[in-house]
């Protein structure tokens, strides 16, 4: 996998300190790196976000220690108040800031593109393009880290992540370090001065010199390379997955002796002599690459600046409409746009075989995400539904990020509860500005929901707010043991670290009751108490509120395959669509293991697939879904 | 010595829903295949997978090289599906008339299909589609086998037994068997050897 490919360039390279916050694609780069923590000597932690994460690498590498810090793109922005001040003040150590990205947004709320970070915060950026390169260019970043005293950022995306390739590994370093923090040198030298980004202008023009330097090495850098004729018709430049794609192109349309690929590892700064040789060649430029076009603006400077060396060029890319400006490219993406500017043929299937599988397509029921069997966040959104609809003043929920987001994708799972959805924290955030509206006759109960995961991450000032400002909030902890989405990472409510070491618990409760709130702890499988605590804090006046939602997510490891409960429908008791209740079960509940049987025009439930929640039992009407106790045996 | 293959590269699409094993299923595949001398390169959607949604892994294999994790549209030459309306999914965008279809026959409905908004199709149209659309396929009950053995999830090592044996591919017994010791815990290792043997049985 590309994310163990990255792991396995950072052990090669030595690292010594790893700090992240979980976030798909990024996740499995720290779990491989946790894995072998003991083994290699490493200090590897989750940390509460990804500022921290940050600067607990920096922290490393001030101390002369190689350390990386990995993110998601959204990472990069929470990031980067403490980047901007550390690639003034410049490293030591060599550090290594891999961002994740995922274009199309194949497991995020956004398409965040973080390229623009390395050029507005003026530090190099490394692209790898297969996964060989995300493990030999990951221990490159490291040393190009340490020759220029400045963070270097890695940039992959979830095609190169989530996918996997052959890797030959390399050696791995056995040198125990020693971490030494120098600071009694003079204030205006780096290197054994304090670690500070003034005074600005000495240390900013240091920076710029910096990566210059890093543009100078990029120039021989083996992972900028051309592939093609001498003289090609026409040019692709490229980097990341996009030069896999572009690759195929090529030979989906048997281009290779007619089209040459230019694919950079090095996106910023551009390695301008390299790419004045080959922008040369010809007249045709096509530039290959997902979301915005960020190298694409940067060759198109560069060719503004050299009009004698380069020539006049015809570019293809994103800002003349070649590339779709949003989602993930392919390799049929980008055969099919080469096809039509080089007037070639491009290989289709049978029109009449063709016409069958749209026929097909059209029988093909849509498989919607929805929560998993057994899921809390179901039963959450059940419950506060249920409050609100007996509450009877139309409250509705600010959302945040977690699986718990998807009761904002798609109303229907969420029960047309949730309204808002942005970054981590900032449901709460906006339900403290909502709640400030009544001066303005804005009267609806405001609610906001948040994982466990999140509170830590980015709630907690939102909350403070709330508090401070006296603002009228219902506030939700959807506490399910562990950063689910992502994959049962630890965060600071639990007492196990990254590695697996004990560690002490911080307390969500305890936090929210030191901030002034009324905490009330409920299970939500537990329909009738939840309620009834809900619906008591949202006729409470004044200040937040909190109701912390507590039960363990249905894949989580001491969950996953136990059931709490053989659950069954009794035929007899259920009135089907005679009922009276619409089919609330299967029409608005929606658990994939309550089906409908629709020869006996009953509710059935699946039990390959039921989790044994128990907490359907609790909304039939009828009472004919039966829930029994499982004794282990 | 290294097999060759039929095409290269081969292009194998494993689909399914989120919770069937698919992503394992596409790994011991992948693992198989490398020890063999292979070039393999796996591009998966999950992440948002589990929440009920369709999973794919592309596999391509190749004795030259990496290829895109992203398989172009209509070049599948192996689809392998733990879902049968996946795999007509599947079927849909990367089918071609040489592509070979091994399907697990037990339905997981989705959502909207639950809700009566939309019908599924029944077995026999599916096998139908099948029969007409592709060069060969299989539908077997993995599941049904898998659950006897005491594990739903087993279906997919069901499917790999039930694909060693269809010889699509370059792999065998011995070939899984070096696999899941690599890879697998030692007390899982017999019930996922049963269900591939269990599998092997069915085509």
């Amino acid at each position: 996998m590309g994310n163990e490919a990255i792991a396995r360039g950072a052990l090669e390279a030595g690292v010594n300190v790893a700090a992240a916050y979980p976030g798909t694609p990024s996740s499995e780069v720290i779990e491989n790196l946790a894995a072998v923590a003991k083994e290699r000597n490493l200090y590897v932690e989750w940390s509460t976000n990804e500022k921290v994460a940050v600067e607990v690498a920096a922290a490393a590498s001030f101390s002369g220690l190689r350390s990386m810090c990995v993110m998601k793109q959204n990472g990069v922005n929470v990031a980067s108040d403490f980047l901007l001040h550390l690639t003034a003040s410049g490293t030591r150590g060599g550090i290594v800031l891999v961002s994740c990205e995922d274009p199309g947004a194949l497991s995020s709320v956004n398409e965040g593109e973080s390229r623009y970070f390395a050029r507005m915060l003026e530090m190099p950026l490394l692209e790898p393009a297969d996964f060989q390169e995300a493990k030999d260019l990951t221990k490159w970043a490291f040393e190009l880290s340490e020759k220029i005293h400045n963070i270097v950022m890695l940039r992959s995306v979830t095609r190169m992540s989530h996918a996997s390739g052959n890797v030959v590994c390399g050696k791995l370093p056995n040198k125990i370090p020693q971490a030494r923090f120098v600071y009694d040198g003079p204030l205006t030298d780096p290197l054994t001065g304090p670690v500070i980004s003034t005074p600005v202008g000495l240390k900013h023009k240091l920076q710029q010199e910096k990566l210059k330097t890093a543009g100078k090495l990029f120039e021989k850098s083996p992972f900028n390379k051309y592939f093609g004729p001498p003289k090609p018709q026409f040019l692709i430049v490229t980097s990341s997955a996009c030069f896999l794609y572009s690759r195929e192109a090529l030979s989906m349309l048997n281009l290779q002796k007619r089209v040459g690929i230019l694919k950079l590892g090095c996106t910023w700064p551009l390695p301008e002599k390299l790419l004045k040789k080959y922008l040369r060649l010809t007249k045709n430029i096509m530039i290959v690459e997902e979301v915005l076009p960020f190298m694409e603006e940067n060759i198109k400077v560069l060719a503004a600046s050299y009009p004698k060396e380069i020539g006049v060029k015809s570019f293809y890319g994103k800002i003349d409409g070649t590339f779709p400006s949003v989602g993930e490219l392919n390799p049929d993406v980008v055969a099919e746009a080469l096809a039509k500017i080089m007037k070639v043929k491009y290989k289709t299937l049978p029109a009449s075989y063709a016409q069958e599988l749209r026929k097909v397509a059209a029988v093909i029921p849509p498989r919607d995400q929805t929560f998993c069997p057994g899921c809390p966040h179901r039963a959450s959104f059940w419950n506060i539904n249920a409050a609100l609809k007996l509450d009877g003043r139309e409250g509705f929920v600010c959302g945040d990020i977690g699986c718990y987001a998807m009761a904002a994708l798609t109303p229907a799972i969420g029960f047309h509860t949730v309204r808002t959805l942005h970054s981590m924290g900032s449901g709460t955030g906006l339900a403290s500005g909502f709640a400030k509206l009544d001066m303005f006759g804005f009267e609806k109960p405001v609610l906001s929901v948040c994982g466990d995961s999140t509170f830590y991450h980015a709630v907690i000032p939102a909350l403070i707010n709330a508090q401070h400002n006296k603002a009228d909030i219902t506030f939700i902890v959807l506490d399910n043991a562990g950063t689910a989405m992502t994959g049962f990472q630890p965060h600071p409510g639990l007492t196990m670290s990254a590695v697996g070491e004990t560690v002490p618990a911080v307390d969500i409760g305890k936090i929210c009751a030191a901030i002034g709130a009324k905490v009330e702890v409920s299970d939500p499988f537990d329909l009738e108490t939840t309620t009834k605590k809900l619906n008591a804090l949202l006729e409470e006046k004044g200040n937040p509120k909190v109701l912390i939602l507590k039960q363990i997510c249905a894949l989580s490891p001491e969950k996953k395959g136990k059931k709490q409960y053989e659950v069954k429908v009794n035929e007899e008791l259920c009135l089907g669509e005679d009922c009276g209740c619409n089919r609330l079960c299967t029409r608005i509940f929606r658990c994939p293991a309550l089906t409908w049987d629709k020869a006996k025009k009953k509710a059935v439930v699946d039990e390959v697939i039921c989790a044994g929640c128990g907490f359907c039992a609790a909304i039939c009407p009828q009472g004919a879904i039966i829930k029994k106790e499982v004794v282990a045996s | 010595m290294k097999q060759l293959l039929a095409k290269d590269p081969t292009n194998i699409v494993i689909t399914g829903v989120g919770g069937q094993g698919n992503v394992m299923a596409s790994r011991v595949l992948a693992g198989m295949l490398v020890d063999k001398g292979f070039y393999v390169t796996i591009g998966e959607t999950f992440g948002m997978s589990q929440r009920g949604g369709s999973v794919m892994s592309h596999l391509r294999v190749s004795q030259k090289s990496a290829w895109s994790p992203q398989i172009p549209l209509g070049q599948a030459d192996i689809i392998v599906a733990l879902e049968p309306s996946e795999a007509l999914r599947v079927l849909s965008r990367w089918g071609n008339p040489d592509v070979a279809v091994l399907s697990n026959n037990r339905v997981v409905y989705p959502i909207g299909v639950i809700t009566g908004d939309y019908d599924y199709p029944d077995e026999d149209k599916i096998k139908n589609i099948f029969a007409k659309l592709t060069a060969k396929s299989w539908m077997i009950d993995a599941t049904s086998v898998a659950m006897e053995m005491g594990n739903p999830v087993l279906s997919n090592i069901v499917m790999i037994g039930a694909l060693a044996k269809t010889a699509l591919l370059p792999i065998d017994r011995h070939a899984f068997e070096k696999e899941i010791n690599k890879n697998v815990a030692a007390d899982k290792r017999n019930a996922n050897l049963a269900a591939f043997d269990a599998g092997a049985k069915m085509v």
